[in-house]
């Protein structure tokens, strides 16, 4: 290569008035052309880098060292803000992470690009209306016409952020880097973006430094991987090198954690610690290999022995003797009954206009049927808007269905009294999905995790012993007890989160996206912990998620949902071998899967 | 009043920008809160300082004055600053700092009762109307509370308080309870967002989902996390109270003779502008010095307590 | 949109009717009775009764109000009892002046705060970002009578500038008109422009934190740039509000400066018939106050979806 797009040379960047440096030392180059994927989880300075070679680096970061690009001499680094305005959008471009707030809220689609060609003046004036057509249909932008005239909050999260490809690749930068450009959208969205990325780049012949924490995302689109860790980069080289021979300790761990086709021994997901037996992503080989390899962990998952009955405890009353009276219940009962039936439920919502004048209703859920066994794991898969969360609220006793029957264990929820509500909500506990916003920032972890046994009329002695039981069991030690939220990371809080939930020992957990928000390392630890805790406590669990390989890890059965309706059904293996719908189809297909996107690596590159 | 101190606290909430000081946190967590703590200690602390700087004029009026109030020296008058009277006498040669000693009772006598009003009162409408807009059949409750919200904030304190004054013979007691009906929208407002926050929270989901009671919830979640919002509020509505005292008693329709007030002591002073404007000096300085307190302290508190910084948290 | 114009037309009549309820309501709270107040306690039971009669005080609550409002409908505030002239043309003539010198001030103040704010935003971390806050924060804490009164001892006692005060209409003569606003204008507005300043401060680093301005530097433009062509419109939608509440406790506010520099504003009227017990001039200049406020809120509330695309499809 006679000289790189982009070279970096010992980047360190500093907060000011800090002594150590958030970003040590980091060099990296870029080819014309090439297109290198950045990964790390949060904190791994990433994003630092990618800010500083676009100048946006917030003004308390100080940074060293030096950043050339191709067509500008000298560093970046030492550049005013006026030589950087320049260079950006005309030499090098970025598309950011949240496509909600990227766009000016009070200016036309149209306008905002229209812009970033007045600015660079490349175009002439006459010609902008016409480029900005193009531009967007360039990018796919359904009716380009139109959408023109739109304003941002009249579009959707995926045309938004084509948007901002069509803004950031109108003057035909030679760089473009994306800083996880598909985090916040759908994963049916995720993976047309991706697609769109990458012919719009290849289109321009552009560079492209691909920031993200999604390891299979990157494999489908990029040549070189670049990985962080603290602000460090600890691994460089080629997609497939990195992927089947890692060479740094944290890449393997990286890779084996978010590898949720590959298990330990023990029938667990990798974690940063045990990735050493990893063998690297199963490639598939031949048809159906995967699904048998899978099979034996799978009957090991099957409901335990040691089955509870359908019946609910307070239908018996709870009580503070309520903890023995449930020991005594666990004793091994098969119930036929299925534990949890849904018939025909329909949620409608009715929006009020101001004094009530105009009325619209909102179909969240439209006649929903589905049961669950005592002991059986339910996936519950479905992109946002699809009335997952709306059915749990129901299934929780916190949301009532508008028409249709529900019943979990005895008790009729539709029709259920304050007093029934309490014993189904004693007996169902929810992990949520924000690690930060579910917890009260101003309770004591002791105090948070205490909160159903208190409601429980459960003594204060037996109530601290068993909070401390229970925290030791979520693998936090006893010094957690006095502590606030915020000392805590985020996959500590889903713990005890996920503690507080099964404190006063529910039969039933639901888990409503509980590791969506955790970096991966985290995210199999907790996915970990949960199996184990649903093995322990006999659970029966319901788990919600927008992400296919999660569920196609946890869960033996599946429902897919889409618009307030089950699009198909049943067990995970079947739906995932052989998907009967359409949508299903299309889901499967775009959740990123390591090994997939390996396996197409070589076809993206050779299709340039 | 035509003083609408900073903040948040503003009545018509779209408005409530809050001036945090922490820019793009980002990762570096721990340099930048301790940065941003420093810095509300300076608004913090500053603001401490004079409220307990007026506090303590106050109680120390109760056991000692250089003079008492209603000491009439008619060969001492209009004196400037001298060791007698350190802040000089007024046309009757009474000492100015014994009055200004004795304004600062009326002052906080004011503020405290003014702001117990509002937020006695403020506060649980606003929590009430909260609780009630989470409820489908409640949002005409909510609103109708709401409305009679804003209607009351057509009434700026000082409007009310001359209306109390033309209704009820002028007086502290009236400017007390109109300033203080004048503050109840502030303090609903607030109390209203933080429990509709807290309410539409995760963590309440999870109180509600573990069986928790209303008011179980209100009590444990909703006012531990409202309490540093409703604090701010008050400290802002106490400078806004010290200002209405200050601005009626100018205009007679306050305090009345003889209880010593600073805004009457500066209405007084009026008369003698061209010859002694000394006078209009001290009560002046006072009045602003209680008001740049309070405000201080509601600006160091809101930092401390903004729910934005909170969340940043670790 | 033009539902939302409505709806915010019918809170604001249904504000207005509820005001003047509580207004007489308060009004016929009083201990005795107006005809009472207007004659002083020393006056014989048959002068009250006489006076009684002549206004129709000894009708029932419920139709003098509405004798009331319906007289205001048509422009009629009524007669004083205590000095027995009309009331409206004291309340217009004295309402222009008081208008006059509240939209100079709040003129004044914008004009000030919005640049100070902006810089003191973009020069945060600067002394001069420091010291503009610092001086704002300070200029809070004074009230608008002491402001007048330092400006008096300075401007027209000392150097002698500016008349210290009276009123000059200005067809009576537009220079002493100026010259006799300019002080009671300047000390409304310092006081304003500080707290102005404050809120365009923290709206201006509020935008600047957003990912559209970052977005607009990525397309090519400079901090400063970005922030005039897309931060301002943005941070314009909250201080628009703040702008309308001080317009708002700036008209009672005014009622001070009129005091001090002898203005004939509508809020010297309102002392003097406080003063004077005079409770029906009290009732109609209350309720012209009240008015006004509303008439700036419901200004703003439409204002700002006319700015906000956002709000306006929500409406």
């Amino acid at each position: 290569m006679p000289e790189n797009l982009l070279e970096v040379r010992n980047l360190t960047i500093t907060p000011a008035g800090a002594e150590t440096p958030v970003l040590h030392d980091v060099s990296l180059s870029l080819a014309s052309g090439e297109r290198v994927g950045l990964i790390g989880e949060s904190g791994s300075g990433k994003s630092l880098t990618a800010q500083s070679v676009m100048g946006l680096l917030p003004e308390e970061l100080h940074a060293q060292g030096q950043v050339s690009l191709a067509g500008h001499d000298g560093n970046l680094l030492d550049a005013d803000e006026r030589t950087m305005a320049a260079l950006r959008s005309d030499i090098v471009s970025m598309v950011f992470q949240e496509p909600m707030s990227a766009l000016n809220p009070l200016m036309r689609i149209g306008d905002q690009i229209a812009e970033v060609l007045r600015i660079h003046g490349k175009v002439p004036r006459t010609q902008i209306p016409a480029r900005v057509l193009a531009l967007l249909s360039d990018v796919h932008m359904p009716d380009p016409d139109s959408a023109r005239y739109a304003f941002p909050h009249q579009m959707s999260g995926g045309q938004r952020q084509r948007v901002m490809l069509a803004i950031a690749l109108a003057n035909s930068p030679r760089l473009l880097i994306c800083d996880e450009p598909t985090t916040a959208l759908d994963v049916t969205v995720q993976r047309r973006m991706l697609d769109l990325i990458a012919e719009r780049v290849a289109a321009v012949h552009a560079g492209m430094l691909f920031i993200t924490h999604d390891l299979a995302v990157v494999a489908g689109v990029c040549d070189r991987v670049i990985v962080m860790y603290r602000g460090r980069i600890v691994e460089t080289g080629p997609v497939d090198r990195i992927f089947s021979a890692p060479e740094h300790e944290y890449t393997r761990g990286l890779l084996a954690s978010s590898d949720l086709e590959a298990t330990d021994d023990h029938g667990r997901l990798f974690t940063l610690k045990t990735a050493l037996a990893y063998t690297g992503p199963r490639m598939p080989t031949a048809e159906g290999g995967e699904g048998r390899a899978l099979a034996p962990d799978d009957e090991r998952r099957d409901p335990s022995p040691a089955q509870r009955t359908g019946s609910l405890r307070a239908a018996r009353g709870g009580g503070a003797d309520g903890a023995r009276e449930k020991e005594d219940r666990a004793a091994p009962v098969r119930d036929s009954a299925p534990l949890i039936e849904v018939s025909d439920v329909s949620r409608v919502f009715r929006a009020r206009g101001m004094f009530g004048r105009r009325r619209s209703a909102v179909t969240a859920l439209g006649g929903i049927d589905f049961t669950v066994a005592a002991g059986e794991r339910l996936g519950i898969v479905g992109e946002s808007g699809s009335g997952k969360s709306t059915l749990l609220n129901i299934l929780s006793g916190l949301d009532r269905p508008t028409t249709g029957r529900v019943r979990v264990g005895d008790i009729r929820v539709e029709a259920a009294s304050a007093r029934a509500l309490r014993a189904l909500r004693e007996n169902l506990q929810i992990v949520f999905q924000d690690p930060f916003a579910s917890l009260d920032p101003r309770m004591r972890v002791a105090d948070i995790v205490a909160e159903p046994l208190i409601a429980a009329g459960v003594g204060q002695d037996e109530r601290l012993s068993r909070v401390e039981e229970m925290l030791d069991a979520v693998d936090l030690d006893a010094k957690s007890l006095r502590r606030y939220p915020h000392q805590f990371s985020g996959g500590q809080r889903q713990r005890i989160s996920i503690a507080r939930a099964l404190v006063n020992r529910p039969q039933i957990l639901v888990a409503d996206e509980p590791v969506s928000a955790l970096d991966v390392s985290v995210r199999a630890q907790v996915l970990n912990l949960l199996t184990d805790l649903v093995d322990e406590y006999a659970l029966t669990l319901l788990f919600v998620s927008h992400d296919l390989g999660v569920v196609k890890h946890l869960c033996s059965e599946v429902i897919v949902m889409k618009d307030g309706a089950i699009v198909e059904s049943g067990a995970t293996d079947d739906i995932y071998a052989n998907p009967q719908e359409e949508y299903t189809r299309r889901l499967i297909a775009a959740t990123p899967s390591l090994a997939e996107a390996l396996a197409a690596g070589g076809r993206v590159e050779s299709g340039i | 009043m035509s003083h609408r101190p900073t903040g948040a606290q503003n009545p018509r909430d779209a408005a409530g920008v809050a001036a945090p000081p922490a820019t793009a946190a980002m990762a570096m967590g721990p340099t930048e809160s301790r940065r941003s703590a420093l810095r509300l200690n300076a608004s913090m602390v500053i603001g401490a300082v004079l409220v307990v700087l007026i506090l303590g004029l106050a109680l120390v009026s109760f056991f000692w004055t250089p003079y008492d109030p209603g000491e009439i020296d008619p060969v001492a008058r209009l004196q400037s600053g001298s060791l007698d009277h350190p802040f000089g006498t007024d046309k009757f040669g009474r000492d100015t700092l014994t009055w200004v000693m004795y304004g600062a009772r009326i002052t906080l006598l004011v503020g405290v009762v003014a702001v117990g009003i509002a937020l006695l009162i403020g506060t649980p409408i606003g929590i009430i109307a909260a609780i009630f807009a989470k409820q489908p059949w409640g949002i005409w409750i909510d609103a109708v509370i709401m409305r009679a919200n804003d209607i009351l904030l057509a009434f700026p304190a000082l409007l009310l308080a001359i209306v109390f004054a033309a209704v009820f013979s002028p007086g502290t007691g009236p400017a007390m309870v109109a300033v203080g009906i004048a503050a109840i929208p502030g303090f609903a407002r607030v109390a209203r967002s933080g429990t509709l926050q807290v309410l539409g929270s995760e963590y309440v989901r999870a109180a509600k989902a573990s069986n928790r009671g209303a008011p179980a919830i209100a009590a444990v979640h909703v006012l531990p996390n409202i309490a540093g919002m409703v604090i701010v509020q008050a400290s802002v509505a106490f400078a806004i109270s010290v200002l209405a005292e200050a601005g009626l008693s100018f205009l007679g329709l306050g305090t009345q003779a003889p209880v010593p007030s600073w805004g009457r002591m500066l209405q007084e002073s009026q008369q003698f502008l061209s010859t002694h404007p000394e006078l209009a000096l001290w009560p002046g300085v006072f009045i602003a010095l209680a008001v740049l307190g309070f405000n201080l302290l509601g600006d160091g508190l809101r930092d401390r307590f903004d729910p934005k910084m909170e969340a940043r948290g670790a | 949109m033009l539902n939302y114009a409505l709806s915010r037309a019918t809170q604001f009549a249904l504000s207005l009717i509820f005001a003047s309820v509580v207004v007489f309501a308060l009004m016929s709270l009083l201990p005795g009775n107006a005809a009472q107040v207007a004659l002083g306690t020393n006056a014989t039971p048959e002068a009250v009764a006489a006076l009684e009669a002549q206004y129709g005080l000894d009708r029932p609550p419920v139709i003098r109000y509405f004798d009331w409002v319906l007289g205001m409908l048509g422009g009629d505030f009524g007669t004083s009892y205590v000095t027995g002239a009309e009331i409206t043309p004291v309340i217009v003539s004295s309402v222009q002046v008081t208008a006059i010198l509240v939209i100079a001030a709040i003129a004044l103040s914008v004009v000030i705060a919005v640049p100070l704010g902006t810089f003191a935003a973009l020069e945060q971390r600067n002394w001069i970002g420091v010291t503009i806050s610092a001086a704002s924060q300070i200029g809070i804490a004074i009230p608008n009578f002491l402001a007048a009164i330092i400006l008096v001892i300075v401007f027209s006692l000392t150097l002698g500038w500016f008349p210290s005060q009276g009123w000059m209409a200005p067809i009576e003569g537009f220079g002493g008109f100026l010259l006799r606003l300019v002080l009671p204008v300047v000390s409304l507005a310092l006081v304003q422009a500080a707290i102005l300043t404050r809120y365009v401060r923290s709206a201006v680093l509020d935008v600047m934190r957003e990912d559209f301005i970052r977005t607009a530097r990525a397309k090519g433009l400079t901090r400063t740039k970005a922030l005039f062509v897309h931060g301002l419109r943005n941070a314009a939608i909250p201080v628009i509000t703040v702008a309308g509440v001080q317009l708002a406790t700036l008209l009672v506010g005014a009622v001070i400066i009129e005091q001090i520099f002898v203005l004939p504003g509508i809020g010297s009227e309102l002392v003097r018939a406080v003063a004077n017990r005079d409770l029906v001039a009290v009732q109609g200049i209350v309720m012209v106050l009240v008015l006004l406020v509303l008439i700036i809120n419901l200004v703003v509330d439409i204002l700002v979806p006319v700015i906000d695309p956002r709000i306006r499809s929500a409406a």
